[in-house]
């Protein structure tokens, strides 16, 4: 028998993985925003389903929750198909409507029952391990349950689609003309996101559902090239920020979805900054580092360019290279020593002069 | 008593500022929102919306005012601070403009959640009402409110007409006003610091979830009627007014409607009759003519 | 003798790549000077640098003797036609009047003045009927025109283009060769970046051709030789024929180690 506290962390250890697979494809595809527009308009699926079916408990809710995300979908390529409105404005046009809707049939409609929009946003995880369903005998929270039966299902798409989804993603007009169509994986992969949402959002909220589909994959996408590896470690990325949001979160006794959601941000910002090759400190190494091979290469260029010419004695003298070139001085003497010890030139006098090793690196060029 | 209604929206002290300050934002933002759109921009306004509730939570923590100033102050910086980085992660990385903003909008809110939790547990009595800024909650506009609308659009409104000719040259080519030596970074960062004042003025009526259909809906509406830029965006501060008019009015009129989702159902609404009848570019509109004009073929 | 444009050492690159390496390039004034040169030989990338949308590595750009930047009012840019939004709400007088807008100032408006000025640039393109026209109901070679008049409007006295006739129809080429005549006629200097070798020698005075570094410029008929333009292209075929030309003008054999 687990504790509470085990049991919340099982769940968002699950649902994280389970958000992250589709969430790779979303990111890769460019439609990480369609998370938003779902992870928003699912609600109006499960009001509507509600007022229909009358009971919070019909399995109508769920069926009905996983279509408004698709039709979700569906109309905003029916708004920006038109050509009147590009997509982006469309993803921001239909979703605020359709989540108003919802609002208000709740407060109308709904007010008295467990359906309270500011938890649909925010999820109170506290509360998963107290909505328990009995299944085969063993007693277990309605989220792990159901969580669980997410993660397998999207385990197994992804497995069973990986070949599809891969060239669908990278070339759509090549798995076109194979015989792949990319409607049917675009909404096969929006079914499997609103299904996801779905199941995870009444335990963590929205705004969660997209910070773990969208974050942890895009951290992954700083470390890796590879796909299969970057599924890996999103799915890492993803545990990691569930479980130590949760700590956080209990340590400072603060919301427990916000702070793994601020847990991904940081694993990302982390990522951003210090990624082994595309973090911003590595680029600035290498932007330096390139920039001085650059300019090595620039200088020899130059004075090739203008070797045995009438002025060769004004182009090639040091002090023209800082006008000519826009160095700086103390730039400019680095590049000229630094050619100098790669025995590229050498100075004759006050005019610097190609070596031949020089003038050979520089119609390389 | 539907006309009754109406009128006391604007003799009642409580509904006329409601009514009122609801038109403000929906003038205001859905003029502004025009540059959001054009400049294909539109999500961006989802974005910082949502980020800026840290900045709201941040701004009551430390100075612990609730005052309406105060806490917009902090929402704009969060919301700045939010664009700021989004752009640097698109220019500096592999990360596309739609995973940074979904990144941003979830991160900044998850975090704001962090620090409202936090608020809540605070003892003082002050912390009430912070969590209205998530839908909004137009019933509690003071004149005060309207005042502080007033004073940040204002200066919004009046920097966008004066560099009108710079701002319509920068929305439509870029390239060239740089090759005209116009500051175009700058007008940049001003044309988002002023989608930024939309936004703060928009939270206490719309709240941050719902903010972006504000900029977003009106300029697509009235794009559809007009092809000339100063008629688009004086039509959209009209449709957004508009709106904001019909859903102060059908939220007076109906119990438990809040008047946040009902003023963005009549903006989306106005926003989909526009799609479908606007003359030359409504569906239906095409349609219609397309329809005509075969008739007329077979009638020859 | 007086040069128009004078580039030297014009090195640009994009992160790894060098976009440009070292590109000297002399225009004399009143020529029509073509820079042509493979796909990615970086024709659309000194252009932009020379007109300092793109921040140099290195290098120097001066209008007649001076730094750009103190000479922008001399020069005029028509921007390839794909980079702006055909469908902002805007109407073709209005576009063509921005290109007083460098002149106007920070707080005037533009008026009466600036109205003749834009008309009469759309006079010259056989565009004045369209003037009250939504530019997104315009044919593509109508939208090329109305970037020249929005250029004309400007009233320059060098002309840069980004392959103005990248997809055009048979009467726009017509009409914007003529214009291009009208500006040599008047002493205007132009540059056009150009995909079609086999109007080269028609259409234009000068030529340099470019592939990261200059291969070549000067006069058409001593710098637009086979060698030249074997060098420029490494002797490929395809980019030849793949301008939609009927009957490439060279058919250059692959040049050994290519």
């Amino acid at each position: 028998m687990l504790t509470p506290q085990l049991e919340v962390q099982l769940i968002a250890v699950i649902i994280a993985a389970a958000c992250t697979l589709p969430g790779v494809f979303l990111v890769l595809r460019r439609m990480a925003m369609l998370s938003d527009a779902i992870s928003h308009t699912v609600l109006l699926g499960i009001v509507l389903a509600y007022l229909i079916s009358n009971s919070l408990a019909s399995p109508l809710l769920f069926v009905g929750a996983v279509a408004m995300g698709v039709i979700t979908v569906w109309l905003v390529e029916v708004v920006s198909g038109s050509r009147l409105v590009r997509e982006d404005a469309a993803i921001g046009l239909v979703f605020p409507a359709l989540f108003s809707l919802a609002v208000l049939l709740i407060s109308r409609y709904a007010g008295n029952i467990h359906l309270d929009t500011d938890s649909v946003l925010l999820g109170e995880l506290a509360f998963a391990p107290f909505d328990r369903i009995t299944l085969w005998g063993i007693d277990l929270p309605r989220a792990l349950f159901f969580g669980s039966g997410a993660l397998i299902l999207n385990a197994i798409l992804l497995a069973l689609f990986y070949k599809e989804l891969k060239l669908a993603t990278f070339d759509p007009a090549l798995a076109a003309t194979l015989g792949f169509s990319p409607a049917i994986i675009h909404y096969g992969l929006m079914t499997s996101v609103s299904l996801t949402a779905v199941t995870a959002f009444d335990a963590v909220g929205s705004i969660l559902v997209i910070a773990l589909m969208v974050a942890p994959p895009a951290t992954a996408y700083l470390l890796t090239d590879r796909l299969p590896r970057m599924i890996g470690l999103s799915v890492a990325i993803g545990v990691a920020a569930a479980l130590s949001g949760y700590w956080v979160a209990r340590w400072l006794d603060v919301s427990i979805a916000g702070a793994m959601a601020t847990m991904a941000g940081i694993g990302f910002g982390a990522a951003w900054l210090f990624a082994p090759q595309r973090g911003i400190v590595a680029q600035a190494l290498q932007h330096r580092n390139r920039r001085e091979r650059f300019a090595v290469q620039m200088l020899t260029l130059h004075l090739l360019n203008h070797e045995g010419a009438s002025d060769a004695v004004i182009e090639c003298h040091p002090r023209h290279l800082i006008e000519e070139l826009r160095w700086q001085p103390a730039f400019a003497d680095a590049i000229v020593r630094r050619a100098e010890q790669n025995g590229f030139i050498r100075r004759q006098g006050e005019v610097l002069c190609l070596t031949e090793q020089g003038r050979a690196l520089a119609r390389d060029l | 008593m539907i006309a009754e209604r109406m009128i006391e929206l604007f003799t009642d002290y409580t509904l006329r500022n409601v009514t009122i300050g609801s038109m403000l934002l929906g003038a205001i933002s859905g003029l502004l929102g025009c540059f959001a759109v054009l400049r294909r921009q539109a999500l961006l306004g989802d974005a910082m919306s949502h980020a800026a509730l840290p900045g709201i939570a941040l701004a009551f923590l430390l100075t612990g005012q609730r005052d309406t100033f105060t806490l917009l102050l902090g929402a704009a910086i969060a919301a700045l601070a939010a664009a700021l980085w989004l752009l640097a992660i698109v220019r500096t990385s592999r990360i596309k403009d739609d995973a940074a903003l979904a990144l941003i909008l979830a991160v900044f809110f998850g975090f704001g959640l962090v620090l409202l939790s936090y608020v809540q547990r605070q003892p003082t009595a002050a912390q009430a009402g912070l969590k209205s800024f998530l839908f909004g909650q137009a019933a509690a506009l003071v004149e005060r409110d309207l005042w502080a609308m007033l004073a940040i659009g204002g200066p919004a409104l009046a920097l966008i007409a004066i560099f009108w000719p710079q701002v319509k040259l920068i929305s439509f080519d870029p390239d060239f006003a740089r090759s005209l030596g116009l500051p175009v970074r700058r007008f940049e960062v001003l044309l988002t610091s002023v989608i930024v004042v939309a936004i703060v003025i928009g939270l206490q009526t719309v709240g941050v979830v719902l903010m972006s259909a504000m900029l977003i809906a009106p300029a697509v509406a009235a794009r559809q009627w007009t092809n000339r830029l100063e008629t688009m965006v004086l039509l959209a501060a009209g449709f957004g007014a508009l709106a904001a008019f019909s859903g102060a009015w059908i939220s007076a009129l109906g119990e438990r409607l809040a008047t946040g989702p009902v003023i963005v159902l009549a903006m989306s609404a106005l926003t989909a009759i526009s799609l479908l009848i606007a003359p030359e570019r409504g569906l239906l509109w095409r349609r219609w003519r397309l329809m005509r004009q075969w008739q007329s073929g077979n009638g020859e | 003798m007086a040069f128009a444009v004078e580039i030297e050492d014009l090195t640009v690159a994009y992160g790894d790549k060098p976009a440009l390496w070292d590109v000297d390039l002399r225009v004399p004034q009143g020529v029509l000077m073509a820079i042509v040169g493979p796909n990615g030989a970086g024709k659309t990338t000194l252009l932009k640098a020379t007109l300092g949308l793109i921040k140099p590595a290195a290098g120097s750009v001066r209008i007649y003797g001076q730094p750009y930047e103190r000479q922008r009012r001399l020069v005029a840019y028509v921007p390839q036609r794909s980079s702006v939004d055909w469908d902002f709400p805007t109407t073709v007088l209005d576009v063509v009047m921005m290109g007083r807008y460098g002149q106007l100032g920070w707080l005037r408006r533009p008026g009466r003045a600036e109205r003749e000025a834009a008309l009469a640039a759309l006079e010259q393109v056989q565009m004045a009927d369209f003037a009250h026209r939504q530019i997104g109901q315009l044919s593509g070679g109508q939208q090329q025109r109305v970037f020249l008049a929005r250029a004309l409007a400007q009233n320059a006295e060098i002309y840069f283009m980004d392959e103005p006739f990248q997809g055009v129809d048979a009467v726009t080429e017509r009409a914007i060769i003529h214009v291009l005549r009208k500006l040599r006629a008047a002493g205007k200097t132009v540059v056009v970046v150009h995909h079609d070798l086999q109007t080269v020698p028609e259409y234009f005075d000068q030529v340099a051709l470019i592939n990261v570094r200059r291969i070549a410029a000067g006069p058409v008929r001593e710098v637009f030789t086979e060698a030249n333009l074997r060098a420029t292209y490494g002797g490929r075929v395809a980019i030849l024929g793949a301008n939609g030309s009927a009957g490439a003008v060279t058919t250059p054999t692959p040049a050994p180690g290519d």
